[in-house]
């Protein structure tokens, strides 16, 4: 057994967290700020959040991106899941191939990805908007679900998916009843990924995307280019209680379980 | 023996990963031997498009874009191999509370982070006004849109992988094996080299690799805290598509790009004797 860090390492530790938030910290800060510009300090306000909701663009920006992660990381996990499902069965030659392209979009720099999707989609004369955004937010999606799924599926034991067709269960039974629950945290902590992916991308969403229709960061950077306004900071204030909240709320879930079941040795996502 | 159904779990990934990520790139490639013209381009092959890229001015931004992408690299090792080493011999409880805090920014939008970064820098920011008030400087710095800010920007937004990477490389590491070490004489510095540093090696080689080809084409980074002052090839890609409108050259310079990232990999599997990255998160 490894021995447990000495104060030092620990506070090396604390020092890259807290370096990490210190910018984070920064634009919470300045949400409440009753200032418009981000250098000094001139009072408690929640203008800005006022100003936040009432922004039309602003929130159709966000709720674009939410149906976006949420479409693309759907589809990724479909595609993702059955294909690694496939991929650990089959034993073709081009099978070494197929998963260094299945895992090409996470390899290649967002940039270049964003260029070849924007070419090809215009090649194809696909209208820019929605379905260019889906079709490629899904693209780079897949192999995170891919990935994750795969490395589940090689950990479990093939010979219980072989007794339960023995039993006489047929493929889509033995599919819900045996495979699913087995690799169902990792289709959906690969999914989540997915998500987390789709809701930040800008590069790619950038080229991709139609004249009418923005996402969030989209908007964000436009605005970062062009001029912040505070309502910014509170936008992210506010999606970042979300996040605090449920990644908190999992976190409390996972050691209240662990606590009633010593047992239990849990699997680090 | 009943005929194998497998194939059909595999098809919808075929078909998607053939024809939208296989396509575009082949496509991509096409397009970087074709002629620009005014108008767009014409498929008349030519190379000019990579005879175009020897100009100083490209090879610069090349040498600029590697450069970055090594700095930002060799920081993200420095600072987050220790970082991953010490978080995976934290207890259980422990672990789980440091893994939750390095997921939280990263679900926060990376652009806001960047802007938190552009506050905090800025003439009149916090960094500055430490300085002023500790006496370090006696006036304001000029630290935003510099190069040293470009690089902070990169590092702080790919050390979670790297911090990730090796964590979950060190996390499976055999300690008996060092304890082994260290019972048949070897030092504690000799038994890291030759012991954890090597059987970590994967978790290390991702985390390079996860860390290298992104800044290679991060351009919003350069642009937001850099300034104009920093051109990456990402940069030109961008600029050539939008503003140049010539995609013959952006797709030559994508498609360079492309072959250095994969030769990168190449080498990866070669070091390290690994077929796949290692799996985070």
């Amino acid at each position: 057994m490894a021995r447990k860090p000495r104060l030092p390492a620990r506070l090396y530790l604390i020092l890259v967290v807290v370096l990490t938030y210190l910018p984070i910290a920064v634009v919470v800060l300045f949400s409440f700020n009753s200032s418009k510009l981000p250098v000094a300090w001139k009072g408690f306000t929640l203008d800005w959040y006022r100003q936040l909701f009432r922004d039309r663009a602003l929130m159709q920006a966000l709720g674009n991106s939410l149906l976006l992660g949420v479409a693309s990381s759907f589809f990724a996990a479909v595609i993702g899941t059955l294909g690694a499902m496939g991929m650990v069965r089959v034993h073709y030659r081009s099978k070494g191939m197929m998963e260094y392209l299945s895992t090409l979009p996470i390899m290649l720099p967002e940039i270049i990805l964003g260029m070849v999707f924007m070419a090809f989609f215009a090649l194809l004369r696909l209208p820019f908007g929605w379905t260019t955004l889906i079709l490629a937010h899904t693209a780079f999606s897949i192999p995170y679900v891919y990935l994750m799924v795969k490395a589940r599926l090689s950990g479990i034991d093939r010979s219980l998916e072989e007794a339960a067709r023995d039993l006489g269960a047929g493929p889509a039974r033995t599919f819900f009843d045996i495979t699913l629950p087995l690799i169902v945290p990792a289709v959906l902590s690969g999914s989540l990924l997915a998500f987390a992916m789709s809701f930040d991308d800008v590069v790619i969403s950038i080229f991709v995307t139609g004249p009418t229709l923005s996402t969030l960061p989209i908007k964000v950077y436009t605005h970062l280019k062009t001029g912040v306004t505070p309502e910014i900071n509170a936008l992210c204030t506010v999606i970042l209680g979300v996040v605090v909240l449920v990644l908190t709320l999992s976190f409390l879930l996972r050691t209240r379980r662990e606590g009633s079941h010593p047992s239990n040795k849990e699997e680090v996502p | 023996m009943k005929k194998d159904r497998s194939w059909l779990l595999l098809a919808p990934m075929y078909a998607f990963t053939l024809v939208f990520v296989l396509g575009p790139v082949i496509y991509m490639a096409a397009v970087s031997l074709a002629h620009h013209t005014a108008a767009g381009f014409t498929w008349q092959l030519s190379l000019e498009n990579f005879r175009k890229m020897a100009d100083p001015v490209y090879l610069q931004c090349f040498r600029q874009s590697l450069l970055l992408a090594f700095l930002t690299t060799v920081i993200c090792v420095g600072v987050g191999y220790p970082f991953g080493y010490i978080m995976a011999r934290l207890s259980p409880r422990g672990k789980r509370a440091m893994m939750l805090l390095i997921m939280i920014p990263f679900w926060t939008s990376s652009l806001i982070r960047l802007y938190g970064w552009q506050i905090l820098l800025q003439a009149r920011g916090p960094l500055n006004g430490a300085l002023l008030a500790l006496g370090i400087v006696s006036k304001p710095v000029k630290i935003l849109y510099t190069y040293p800010a470009v690089l902070i920007g990169m590092v702080y937004a790919l050390l979670p992988f790297m911090q990730l990477a090796v964590y979950n490389s060190v996390e499976k590491l055999d300690w008996t094996l060092v304890e082994a070490a260290r019972d048949l004489g070897a030092g504690p510095v000799r038994a890291f080299l030759t012991v954890t540093l090597k059987l970590t090696l994967p978790g290390l080689m991702s985390g390079v690799i996860l860390t290298f080809v992104p800044s290679m084409g991060l351009f919003f980074i350069s642009d937001l805290l850099g300034g104009n002052k920093i051109v990456l090839v990402g940069s030109l890609i961008q600029d050539q598509l939008t503003r140049g409108s010539n995609w013959p050259f952006a797709a030559a310079l994508a498609l360079v790009l492309a072959v250095i990232t994969t030769l990168l990999l190449a080498l990866y599997r070669r070091v390290t004797h690994t077929a796949e990255l290692e799996v985070m998160f």
